[in-house]
């Protein structure tokens, strides 16, 4: 299954990009591919934006606008104007204190 | 033995205390799946026992259906599964019980070290996402459980969905220690460790079958149905109201069919809509919801629509409402999704919340008009 088609905002900056692989192995629904020993986003649509691989590159050779894609946290963070988080499991506000 | 099960109780008991004033987490009575010790230079550590018991799987039946899983943690630190010694390999988790209580049970032929991070309750992949389960975490739960002192080698494994929130190269500048992604799915573990710590493609991949989108369903329908009271409230009053007062008669007659259209658009939009997942055209969870709506609602009008009330303004007022409502409980689907992005449900929501307003005050513009006509003043 995929979600909207270009609007992933992930993306690769070659120069940086030392083919080591890394962002390929975290990565859960194979976006990336290593091709002439640098990475290549094969897949934009299937990107969910989580930033695995952006944390786990060594080298600084990703960016992605990190978040969460819950309709609920982001119409919450429209009408409280705060940082969408999802925090219907666990988050609220008996739990948030500690 | 006793004296361990008292210290982790202890544990659990400092733990909620604590926590501020706000009740903490709950005790787990008896702790029964701690099965004993494992002596290490640092101290006894709990042993846990690799099977599950009937309470285990009651408490995740509750997690699935009701907030039961708010408040459903382990104690964070160290564990041992099975007899591990300074050999034996470290499994990294979160302290939301279920996630860990997934990985105990894949560990009945493994000798190894569980290392539970503190993430306030919730799974490894939303925490990682918050950060919770994350780098400095890692690092520091590494240091407090000492276990540069417990093994001997200098590897943790983390399961893949942790990666959002952790950091391999960092943690292992902070700590010291190498993170090696392990598998999605904790019951594909003993595979990777037998191919010398490789996962295979298909475990490494994110699925979304129709089992794991049923499960997540009833969390989409107990919220929804939450403020269906309200809707029938309204409803009723709407039909009941008459110049002389709320007619209880006409509030049931006349409100009855529209409560069960609701019902039927709550679960096309709950339960059609995430079953039907692949299978709904298009891609957006607004149109997807709406379409699904639009189709429960035309075969459902047929059985409780009656000729007797086959009104214009109340025939455009369902299929204008109704669809609308599965739409907007659709889209709350993506937060229970595997594949959806932030910047793809913010560019649904620009378009969405608009139409829902103009669509809502349209509804209830052609619901006046009703009352009007109903009222003769019209
Ligand atoms: S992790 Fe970074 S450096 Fe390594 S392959 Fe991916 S983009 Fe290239
Ligand atoms: S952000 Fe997540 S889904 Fe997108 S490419 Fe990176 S790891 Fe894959």
């Amino acid at each position: 299954m995929k979600y909207l088609s270009n609007t992933a905002s992930l993306e690769l900056f070659p120069e940086s990009c030392t083919g080591c692989g890394m962002c390929l192995e975290v990565c859960p629904h194979e976006v990336l591919a290593l091709s002439n020993k640098k990475a290549v986003i094969q897949d934009r649509d299937r990107c969910m934006e989580c930033g695995a691989c952006v944390n786990n590159c060594p080298f600084g050779a990703l960016t992605v606008d990190k978040g969460v894609g819950c309709a609920a946290a982001l119409i919450k963070s429209m009408i409280s104007g705060g940082e969408p988080s999802c925090d219907c499991s666990g988050g609220d506000k008996k739990n948030s204190c500690c | 033995m006793p004296e361990l099960k008292l210290k982790v109780e202890l544990d659990w008991k400092k733990e909620a205390v604590s926590c501020c004033e706000c009740g903490g987490p709950a005790l787990h009575p008896a702790l029964e799946w701690v099965i004993g010790t494992v002596m290490t230079p640092v101290g006894p550590v709990p042993r846990i026992s690799s099977t599950l018991s009937k309470t285990d799987y009651w408490e995740h039946f509750k997690c699935r259906t009701t907030a039961y899983r708010d408040d459903y943690r382990v104690v964070p630190g160290l564990y041992a599964a099975g007899n591990p010694d300074n050999n034996s390999d470290v499994l990294v988790s979160a302290n939301y019980k279920y996630s860990f209580d997934m990985l105990r049970r894949e560990l009945k032929d493994l000798n190894a070290w569980i290392l539970v991070l503190d993430t306030k309750g919730i799974n490894v992949w939303c925490a990682a996402g918050k950060g919770t389960f994350g780098t400095a975490e890692l690092a520091k739960r590494i240091s407090v459980a000492q276990l540069n002192k417990v093994v001997d080698h200098r590897r943790v494994i983390v399961p893949q969905l942790g990666a959002p929130g952790v950091s391999a190269f960092r943690v292992k500048r902070s700590a010291g220690f190498d993170v090696l992604y392990g598998p999605v799915h904790a019951k594909d573990i003993p595979a990777y460790i037998k191919a010398g710590y490789e996962a295979t493609r298909e475990m490494r991949r994110v699925k979304f079958p129709l089992s794991d989108r049923l499960v997540l369903t009833p969390m989409e329908i107990n919220p929804a149905m939450k403020k269906f009271p309200l809707y029938a409230g309204f409803i009723l009053v709407v039909f009941g109201l008459a110049p002389s007062g709320i007619l209880f008669r006409d509030a049931f007659a006349g409100g009855l069919p529209f409560l069960l259209l609701g019902l039927v658009s709550v679960l096309a939009g709950a339960l059609l809509t995430p079953a039907l997942l692949p299978f709904v055209p298009f891609r957006s969870f607004a149109i997807k919801g709406w379409i699904t709506g639009l189709l429960a609602i035309s075969l459902s009008t047929r059985f409780i629509l009656f000729p007797g009330q086959y009104n214009t303004l109340l025939l455009i007022f369902t299929y204008l409402f109704f669809p609308m409502a599965s739409s907007y409980i659709a889209l709350q689907f993506t937060g229970s999704t595997t594949f959806t992005g932030m910047s793809g449900v913010k560019k649904e929501l620009r378009i969405a919340i608009p139409a829902y307003l103009l669509f809502s005050v349209v509804s209830f513009i052609l619901l006046t008009m009703f009352k009007l006509t109903q009222w003769g003043i019209l």
